[in-house]
């Protein structure tokens, strides 16, 4: 299995298609980090400007720590294609290369080979938030410091103390990582039903699209079906960016608000990918190869 | 015959009027004298807002003023939230201006103190106070508490609660009250699914804002430089 | 003889169509085993059941005599296959290529072992170059490189020649030789070109339509085949319509380029020749022809079946 695995990330970084991602993240992390040390407080009195007409902020706000999450947010929505691009391709693009007959000939499990490759767009997946976190979060507390978080939220405000936002980026990092590794799982589990990479990818990319408009979209029927959509889960990194408070309003430091929000959205997400996963082990080891 | 009737009558409410007024204007003149005994102070704090939509940490402020008028708040790291306009959360900023009418308004309490109730009314009409009242412990020639309804920001609510430096009229705490508009950010820019419990929601709707600071360690009269308000 | 692999009533049924029909054959030690049949006989479907890429849907197979079921992974550490066309990793290099192949064979992967296998392909001159930079017929050495790297008992080859020129196709003929004669090993080479098979094979099984249509050795294929005489006459019809009223009738096969075609058993050929003069039939030119090929031709193209054939 280690062999395998071994094998599976020399293929994966072998390619310069892997390499494409992380210099995407570079890039677009790096236009973001720009941007916003160029124009920084437009943007911030954009956001702001509803609650600016009532309320004086004083302080730095355009601080590391708000612009990693200002990168999280843009950025999470864009990452499943990246990981698509590697996950969508790990069946599909060595039936589309002529090597998924050969390497199916070798003295090896299927299952091996299928858990192999998963967990090697895991550890790809992996690393690419890594990467975002080095890019994304140090980057930005090299570049513009660090301070408390200021965070609009859809009904309320957040002012994350400074000591006590780190471990929260821990968690929305962990958070993050899970639902990366489901649309892993998805585009992984994609993979298995054509010969050629573009059309998995695209489809991981169409299902994210769909359920994510399902997902925000306001409507009795879809609320219904909401709560098992992994997209609607895949956000839930943000719940580490609120804290309880007590009677008197005091932010109790070290709290989150909904705690059992994470776990939920953690649940399902884990859920998905075993069957995402299990889906695919268990059509890998029937498949006829005839690519 | 009439027609004198209300005029001696106007006249007589205008003169008592006058009479209160230079009562209060007495009063108030020695409050702001004991003030004024303070020519600047620097002093520490722990700023607490509570306005039922900002979840925010208590936060460590520095405050500066220099007489007449000059006032400063500066966190000491971190960011603060303030109400608009509240910014100069002094008692000095109102009383230390002249150009105003101070009308009796009865007496009353605050806190179990007994107090005088002063209106300050502007004599000017473009300014951004409208009204002031005043709530002065006459003993002790504190203000006590204050209301203050603003052109533009609403009506601010400060209550001051001395202490050591009681002596100097600093207070050890204010708490400033003021109406929080409801606030509703604009959806698309946070990119999350609004899913926030009604209940929670309608708990954070119409509240009163507050924002509470706790002073320690005054440093009176060390001759601050103009410098430093800029 | 030990049967090296011996197949029986296998079927591959893929929704409505019978890829492959209760074939049943066996290949023994030391065998090149020619397995023919026209494009979509079921050739690959057969020979991707045997490498466990593709699931029987009945018949069983078993591999230096164990099970391929239940003895997998053992049987596929004896076994070298090139599949079709000979695909590898076209950013990586020969070597690393080769390197990778040799790890998922289960051998330990040594430069000298690699560099020898390279050297014996041709390819050690090129072994850190990308594949992508390789020629059809280097990719095909490699692949064979590959399928070898483990020194297997059992060599499985589909369509090996396919896309090659001439001479890498001479090439992969000299190899399927060496590998036979000087490496004891056993070898299965499928083809829809019988020419290629017939220079090389120990044994043949001809299949069609998933079926098969006749197993033997080449020698006694060669031996016992009936010939087919090309018969160049003035009066095409006239001279049909002579031998369909002669007893000789059922030996006509369907004419080729103008000429008549006659299948007979060899010691029958004077006295059909006889009663052709004796009736009269202009001959410009009588040829007997011996090859596997038209016999090939006409058993696969399912017009008239020719005669049977024992081992």
């Amino acid at each position: 299995m280690w062999e395998h695995l071994q094998i599976e990330l020399y293929k994966v970084f072998k390619r310069p298609r892997t390499y494409l991602s992380f210099a995407a993240i570079t890039a677009l992390i790096g236009v973001i980090q720009l941007g916003l040390m160029v124009d920084g407080k437009e943007y911030t009195d954009f956001v702001m400007a509803d609650f600016a007409g009532s309320f004086s902020v004083d302080g730095k706000i355009l601080n590391g720590y708000f612009i990693c999450y200002v990168i999280l947010q843009l950025l999470l929505v864009h990452v499943p294609l990246l990981i698509a691009l590697i996950a969508a391709d790990m069946i599909s693009g060595e039936a589309n290369m002529g090597t998924l007959r050969l390497l199916l000939t070798k003295p090896q499990s299927r299952t091996a080979i299928v858990m192999a490759k998963f967990i090697a767009s895991v550890i790809y997946t992996l690393l690419l938030l890594i990467w975002i976190a080095i890019m994304g979060l140090f980057l930005s507390m090299l570049i513009f410091g660090t301070d408390d978080l200021f965070l609009m939220k859809s009904s309320y405000v957040v002012i994350v103390k400074e000591s006590d936002v780190f471990w929260r980026y821990a968690g929305a990092f962990c958070f993050a990582a899970l639902a990366m590794v489901t649309v892993a799982a998805l585009g992984f589990f994609l993979s298995f039903f054509a010969e050629n990479s573009i059309g998995p990818i695209v489809a991981t990319m169409s299902v994210i699209i769909v359920c994510t408009i399902l997902s925000t979209m306001n409507i009795p029927l879809f609320n219904l079906i909401k709560p098992y959509l992994f997209t609607t889960h895949m956000i839930t990194w943000k719940e580490f960016f609120d804290f309880k408070v007590n009677d008197a309003n005091e932010a109790i430091i070290g709290s989150i608000q909904y705690p059992d929000k994470i776990i939920r959205s953690a649940t399902v997400l884990l859920v998905h990918i075993v069957l995402f996963v299990g889906a695919a082990v268990w059509l890998f080891r029937k498949k006829d190869i005839l690519s | 015959m009439m027609y004198k009737k209300i005029y001696l009558l106007l006249l007589a409410c205008s003169f008592s009027a006058f009479g209160f007024a230079q009562d209060m204007n007495a009063l108030v003149s020695k409050v702001k004298a004991k003030l004024e005994k303070v020519k600047d102070y620097t002093a520490n704090g722990k700023m607490k807002t509570d306005v039922a939509f900002i979840k925010a940490p208590i936060g460590r402020v520095k405050v500066f003023y220099k007489s007449p008028n000059k006032f400063k708040l500066q966190r000491d790291g971190g960011i603060s939230v303030l109400p608009k306009g509240g910014v100069s959360i002094n008692i000095g900023s109102m009383i230390m201006q002249s150009g105003f009418v101070a009308i009796d308004a009865g007496l009353s309490t605050v806190g179990g103190t007994a107090v005088r109730v002063v209106k300050l009314l502007p004599e000017a009409d473009a300014g951004e106070i409208i009204l002031s009242t005043l709530y002065i412990d006459e003993t002790n020639l504190l203000i006590r508490k204050s209301v203050t309804t603003t052109r533009e920001n609403g009506t601010y609510e400060m209550e001051l609660y001395y202490g050591q430096y009681a002596a100097y009229g600093l207070p050890d705490k204010v708490l400033f009250s003021f109406n929080a508009k409801d606030y509703k950010l604009p959806k698309g820019i946070t990119l999350e699914f609004d899913d926030t419990d009604k209940a929670i929601k309608d708990k954070m709707k119409g509240k009163k804002g507050r924002v509470e600071i706790n002073y320690t360690a005054y440093n009176i009269n060390t001759g601050l430089s103009d410098a430093l308000f800029k | 003889m030990q049967s090296i692999v011996k197949v029986s009533g296998l079927t591959k049924q893929f929704n409505q169509l019978t890829a492959v029909n209760q074939l049943s054959f066996s290949v023994e030690s030391g065998d090149v085993y020619g397995f023919l049949g026209q494009n979509g006989a079921g050739k690959s479907t057969t020979i991707r059941m045997l490498l466990t890429l593709i699931t029987p849907t009945e018949g069983d197979i078993s591999i230096f005599g164990y099970n391929l079921n239940t003895h997998r992974k053992d049987i596929l550490a004896q076994v070298g296959a090139v599949i079709e066309k000979p695909d590898v990793y076209k950013y990586l290099s020969a070597y690393e290529n080769l390197k990778l192949f040799a790890k998922l064979s289960g051998v330990k992967p040594t430069h000298k072992l690699l560099m020898d296998q390279l050297e014996m392909v041709g390819l050690a001159a090129r072994a850190n170059d990308t594949v992508k930079t390789f020629s059809q017929g280097m990719k095909q050495r490699l692949g064979i490189g590959i399928a070898l790297v483990h020194n297997p008992q059992l060599i499985i080859l589909d369509e090996p020649t396919n896309g090659l020129d001439p001479q890498g196709i001479a090439d992969i003929r000299n190899l399927i030789l060496i590998l036979s004669r000087e490496m004891k090993k056993t070898v299965i080479v499928s083809s829809h070109l019988l020419n290629e098979i017939e220079q090389i094979a120990t044994r043949i099984l001809i299949i069609d339509k998933g079926r098969k249509l006749v197993e033997g050795s080449s020698a006694t294929l060669f031996n016992d085949q009936q010939t087919i005489l090309q018969i160049s006459v003035a009066n095409l019809s006239a001279a049909s319509a002579t031998i369909l009223n002669s007893e000789w009738a059922k030996h006509l096969l369907p004419e080729r380029d103008g000429q008549l075609m006659v299948g007979l058993n060899k010691e029958d050929i004077p006295a059909f020749n006889r009663m052709l003069a004796a009736s009269g039939v202009d001959i410009y030119s009588l040829q007997a022809r011996h090859s596997l090929e038209d016999y090939f031709l006409q058993v696969t193209a399912g017009k008239q079946h020719v005669g049977t054939f024992t081992n």
